[in-house]
């Protein structure tokens, strides 16, 4: 494949992001072109946001999670690169953020996105949810099921249950108000769910933060822009599972690596051919 | 304009952090506490409108789904008072104390189109529900909200603190010399002492006979930069000089002189082994192997004890932060892969009232630690893979806290040279007056008055700011854009200038040098310990580049003068000069010393303990030990999975929370070479023999290595000798005996030091009385490993598998656990067999390389009984198993003994049935013994010697003995 037709990946870095190799490890290993792209390049135009098919947000700590996780982030998104994201968006390109990316996605309201229920004089880029301190006041890393739902292209193929860590403080996913929930629900926008093994509801640590509806990740209203708090380049390969030493039969993959796959795939087929 | 915009949880939101408050206030005792809610307050200078501050708190500071804000003006504000039943607190960092906060807020304020903004501070009240007394209150200030070094309670009147106040904190300059030529003895001690200097008379003599050949006086500035250079913490006075040393064994005594106890032991043994494979060892900030044919790794292990002992959270903070620097400083600079913590504290449940005054309570200062290494280590992005915590009562004053830094460099790039002309470029955190004197006085005791003489020691980091330095540096580094690179760490400027300069010399323009704030004197300049901060040297072309790449990812980066080729450090103020002494001088000018130092077994017997019939009480206790309880508490808040390495975790087995041996992570994603991590530490066999102790940490770190599938021929090792005060003879003779140790030992199995660190005067006196700490060898190991899909872990895979033990077990109780439960110490310290130890490593190399063993436990505290436990329930599967098959050899043999003795090179293998001959052909040189099989039936059953049942219990109660102690 010329390098012309391959998928091109924006992994978007800035002070305090930290998962940014091993996230465009992940797209590379499916044959992406991934591009580590420092903000103040997409600032200066440097670097362009439409050159890209996907745009992946990693995790960390952007500007040290000072004030709350992403925000500063967030406002950089919305205000400095707002118009290009939504050009990005109309253009049904893909967008993905992981754990601190879903924090900003959130922060700056280009998730869950505009669900139509805004209400007048708001700005279309606004938080109506939002991902705050774990109830058990921690960071904590742990590993969780989460049960799959929804139709975003980016979870095609997944088994029903995957298994997938998180490490954060800050995760507690809390919808504005019941009504946004239905509708997010309604929608078929809620992508995660945090469960126990069988995939039934679970408490804590099952649920590590307390988030409402056990909720770990969304989309927009379209599928194509996927939030979440755990680390899909986690469990990218088989060595990743903590418990892979148990297991007789070894696989090359990890439960996490399909959701990279479906993006790529989603771009050679839609985007690219 | 002045505002203050204050933050808090909307009605019915749950307070997940003022919960946790709550839950450490009720940790102190005080249960009247029934809630309580924070407010999260910003201070904002600038010409800022009303409409604008709305904006601020509504899109920048305020979570807009969870939260609310209200602003207010000075005339607008008043401060809420305590009332019956709630009690209001605010707490505020002192001035000149790093908030990274105040500096990203800054940055939320310009983006949101306000560049007005001249200054922000931050500050936190509490609103404490429920019967408070004020003396309560002033008690939960003191241990739980505020640490006066670095805090201060905001009282009404000073709410809003006057711009001047905020913006500028500094105070004038002054220029100062020393009157030394004319000075007697008592005056030199008097100047030392006066200056922090920690120099002794000796020193101070070198110094005036110096400038008297100068025939002038020095300024404060040259004898800040001698003082840091020779420094113990710098020069490592105690391990470099001479040493008078008597033995005592057996009732003979010994007495002879070693020069250099360095080389004379650590040293040596890597001279004298000459692996390939060392690239490079001892010189540079940390050591270097080799590791695939493009890649080299380097490993460094540093501690951070007395800032940690003041301001626990800050101390551990940047002590990370500091070996990171250590690792980015190495050879042209390496990239951070995983960060390994060792902790040693005093008991969690200490009696307040038995604390020596101006000290923390042990389990403040831990948790402070803690969460000082995971916002560090964790903002970093690099995984925390490796560690343990050890607790001794002695440790109440001066905590140990030992922070490691694995990293990658590419190979060739580990050479690093400073040329002629190149400029000295300074990149990172701007300077302040933060840790003056933090190498001297790491130098001392603690006494009670060290909170407040040393209060300036004291630091918080800014992992941020070292990250973005990481980013770029890797950068330049590949562009080549540097040829040489060394961190600020102690000794600040002074040390990272004087050290790279040590050949050519240097010339520095302290004005140079972006400050945080106006007013520091130019010797603090050059002494401040700032963290964040990395030196390079780069020439006059390439500066240029360098600067703008830094730029572009906004961090300043400065030219501050030159180095020279003058063979002199000249530094200058606005042009003058205040400092000009030769290199020479100030590195080999040190008078050399002579110490004394005495060594004599302690005086401990075998206690006289019956055994008991049933040992099942007695392995739930063991099991409860602290420092054989499980720390998932501590592990969980750190990410141990960032950087997508990780292959095998710290907590293993079927509930993910078995304690792992070593940790394997992948450097290079993609691959399959790997490396392991691990380390070995046991201060109770040092109160019998520190020699002993060498060897047991030694054969630990090496056989955990060996436990998840490492090869024991690609092992190299670090030391970390913790220590009392070495003037003192019988402290620097346990030291001298562990040094011999490590030499004996490392040389033994073949496993060359490749860096290592010394840490002494850990005393705290108090009253005239002095308590040293434990002596404490720390001995870090990394692995080769070729490839990490042979891991082993070390939970129990399947029932109806055969359990073996693997070495042989001595009588050897004396400083176990299982002693300690029994308040005894004993003298039996387990001894090492290298030539034994060897062979048993090697033929488990051999099974796992074959896919024999499908669980491996190194045996250590606790011994069989520990090791046999936590593989039954990590695994979730129960255990048959005899003590008379277990390999013994010892006059004194009892269930007791085979059960929980400590003795070395030991491991319990699981092996399938159909393996069995295969594995048992490994063993022909080795002592083993078949002595069970792993169960579907959750129960432990051990029989004892007489073949009657001695130890009968569910795995899940071991587990929980084993799992509540450190559970908070």
């Amino acid at each position: 494949m010329s390098e012309k037709k391959s998928p091109r990946v924006l992994v978007l870095r800035t002070a305090g992001t930290n998962c940014d190799e091993e996230t465009a490890f992940a797209f590379r290993s499916f044959g992406a072109k991934a591009d580590l792209v420092h903000i103040n390049r997409l600032f200066e135009g440097t670097a362009r946001l439409s050159d890209y098919h996907i745009l992946a947000i990693p995790g960390g700590f952007t500007y040290g999670d000072d004030i709350v996780s992403g925000r500063i982030l967030a406002n950089e998104l919305r205000l400095r690169l707002g118009d290009d994201i939504q050009d990005f968006i109309k253009a049904r390109k893909l967008i993905i953020g992981i754990c601190n990316g879903f924090q900003a996605l959130v922060r700056s309201g280009i998730l869950p996105g505009d669900l139509g229920v805004k209400s007048q004089g708001e700005a279309s880029f606004q938080q109506t949810v939002t991902l705050t301190y774990n109830e058990s006041g921690k960071f904590e890393d742990r590993w969780t099921y989460l049960r799959l739902s929804g139709k975003s292209v980016w979870t095609k193929g997944l088994e029903d249950v995957i298994y997938i860590p998180v490490a954060h403080a800050e995760g507690k996913f809390v919808p504005r108000d019941d009504k946004l929930l239905n509708k997010l629900k309604k929608n078929g926008q809620v992508a995660f769910r945090y469960c126990d093994e069988q995939g039934n509801p679970a408490a804590y640590p099952g649920n590590p933060n307390g988030s409402i509806d056990d909720i770990a990740g969304i989309t927009d209203k379209t599928g194509r822009v996927l939030g979440l708090m755990p680390h899909p380049e986690r469990h990218f390969i088989f060595e990743h599972h903590p418990r892979w030493t148990r297991f007789e039969k070894k696989e090359s993959f990890g439960q996490g690596a399909q959701i990279f796959k479906n993006g790529v795939q989603y771009v050679k087929e839609k985007l690219l051919a | 304009m002045i505002w203050r915009v204050e933050i808090k949880e909307k009605e019915g939101v749950f307070d997940a952090l003022g919960e946790r408050i709550k839950k450490d206030i009720i940790d102190l005792g005080l249960t009247s506490v029934s809630q309580v809610h924070i407010v999260y307050v910003y201070t904002i200078v600038g010409d800022i409108s009303e409409s604008q501050i709305k904006q601020i708190g509504r899109e920048l500071l305020a979570d807009s789904v969870t939260q609310e804000y209200t602003c207010f003006s000075p005339e607008a504000y008043i401060f809420p008072l305590s009332k019956k039943n709630i009690k209001i607190v605010e707490i505020a960092h002192n001035p000149g104390v790093m908030d990274p906060v105040e500096e990203s807020t800054i940055k939320g304020i310009r983006d949101l189109g306000i560049p007005t903004v001249k200054a922000v501070r931050t500050a936190k009240q509490y609103h404490l529900k429920g019967p408070i007394s004020d003396e309560d209150l002033e008690f939960v200030v003191q241990k739980a909200l505020a640490n006066k070094l670095i805090h201060h309670v905001v009282i009404p009147e000073n709410v809003f603190p006057t711009e001047k106040e905020i913006v500028a904190n500094g105070q004038a300059c002054k220029v100062l010399t020393f009157d030394l030529l004319e000075a007697d003895q008592k005056r030199l001690t008097q100047i030392s002492e006066d200056g922090q200097l920690f120099l002794n008379l000796n020193e101070m003599k070198a110094i005036q006979k110096y400038f008297r050949k100068l025939k002038r006086n020095p300024t404060d500035c040259e004898l800040e930069a001698i003082a840091q250079t020779w420094s113990e913490h710098c020069y490592h006075k105690t391990f470099r000089g001479n040493i008078r040393y008597s033995c005592t064994e057996k009732g003979q005594t010994k007495t002879k002189n070693i020069r250099n106890l360095l080389k004379s032991t650590i040293v040596k043994v890597t001279q004298t082994l000459d692996k390939p494979w060392c690239v490079s060892v001892f010189h540079d900030n940390a050591g270097v192997i080799k590791f695939d044919k493009d890649t080299n790794v380097c490993f460094k292990v540093e501690t951070h004890n007395h800032p940690s002992a003041l301001e626990p959270f800050g101390g551990a903070n940047t002590g990370i932060g500091g070996v990171i620097r250590d690792i980015l400083g190495t050879g042209l600079g390496a990239k951070p892969v995983c960060n390994t913590d060792v902790f040693c504290f005093a008991p969690p449940e200490y009696s307040f009232k038995d604390l020596p005054t101006g000290t923390l309570h042990p389990k403040r200062v831990m948790k402070g630690v803690v969460s000082g290494v995971r916002d560090y280590g964790n903002k970093m992005g690099i995984p925390t893979v490796n560690g343990a915590v050890l607790f001794d009562e002695r440790f109440v004053g001066n905590p140990l806290v030992y922070c490691g830094t694995v990293g990658v460099i590419p190979a060739g790039k580990e050479k690093k040279k400073v040329r002629k002309g190149d400029v000295i470029v300074v990149a990172g955190g701007k300077t302040g007056r933060d840790g003056i004197h933090g190498a001297t006085f790491s130098s001392g005791e603690l006494t009670s008055e060290s909170e407040v003489v040393s209060s300036g020691a004291v630091q918080i980091g800014d992992p941020i700011q070292e990250k973005k330095v990481l980013d770029v540096l890797l950068e330049a580094r590949d562009q080549g854009m540097y040829s040489a690179i060394t961190d600020c760490g102690a000794g600040g400027l002074s040390s990272a200038v004087g050290e790279m300069g040590e050949e050519l010399g240097a010339r520095v323009d302290l004005e140079k040098v972006p400050l945080k704030y106006q007013g520091l004197n130019y010797d603090e300049i050059w002494i401040s310990e700032s963290q964040e901060r990395m030196v390079m040297s780069a020439s006059k072309k390439n500066a240029e580049k360098l600067l703008a790449l830094f730029e572009q990812e906004n961090v300043e980066a400065t030219v501050i003068g030159e180095f020279t080729g003058s063979k002199r450090l000249e530094l200058f103020y606005h042009g003058e000069q205040v400092c000009d002494l030769e290199m020479s001088f100030m590195h080999d000018g040190i008078p050399n010393i002579t110490k004394e130092a005495r060594w004599a077994p302690p005086k401990s017997r075998e206690p006289e303990i019956s055994c008991p019939k049933d040992l099942t009480s007695n392995l739930l206790s063991v099991l409860s030990h602290y420092n054989v309880c499980s720390k998932e508490w501590i592990i969980r808040q750190y990410d141990h999975e960032v950087q997508g390495g990780s292959i095998i975790k710290p907590l293993v087995g079927v509930d993910n929370d078995g304690p792992s041996d070593a940790s394997v992570v992948l450097p290079k994603l993609g691959t399959k070479k790997g490396i392991a991590i691990s380390n070995g530490v046991n201060v109770r066999y040092g109160m019998i023999d520190p020699f002993w102790m060498a060897a047991s940490c030694i054969d630990e770190a090496i056989r955990q290595i060996v436990a998840v599938g490492g090869n024991p021929d690609r092992i190299a090792l670090l030391d970390n000798f913790c220590w009392g005060n070495p003037d003192k003879p019988d402290r620097l003779g346990g030291l001298v005996r562990c040094a011999q140790g490590c030499h004996d030992f490392a040389l033994g199995y073949g496993t060359p030091f490749i860096s290592g660190k010394d840490s002494l005067y850990n005393e705290y006196a108090e009253d005239g009385k002095s308590i040293a700490i434990p002596s404490t060898i720390l001995i870090s190991a990394i692995g080769i490993m070729d490839d990490v899909t042979k891991s082993v872990t070390m939970d129990f895979k399947k029932a109806g598998n055969l359990i073996y033990v693997v070495g042989q077990t001595y009588d050897e109780l004396g400083g176990s656990i299982y002693y300690d439960t029994k308040d005894a110490l004993g003298m039996q310290v387990p001894h090492v067999d290298v030539k034994q130890g060897r062979k048993t490593f090697q033929a488990l190399f051999a099974a796992t390389q074959k896919g024999l063993a499908r669980s491996i436990h190194d045996c250590s505290e606790g011994g069989i009984a520990v090791a046999l436990a936590e593989m039954a329930f990590s695994g979730g599967l129960g255990v048959t198993a005899l003590l008379k098959d277990v390999p013994y050899e010892g006059k004194n043999k009892r269930n007791d003994s085979v059960l929980f003795s400590e003795s070395n090179s030991r491991f319990v293998v699981e092996v399938a049935p159909e393996k069995q001959k295969q594995f048992e052909k490994l063993l022909s040189e080795v002592p083993y013994g078949v002595i069970g099989r792993v169960e579907e039936s959750p129960e432990f059953v051990i029989y004892g010697l007489d073949d009657k049942v001695c130890v009968n219990a569910y795995i899940d109660d071991l587990k929980k003995a084993w799992q509540k102690p450190l559970q908070f």
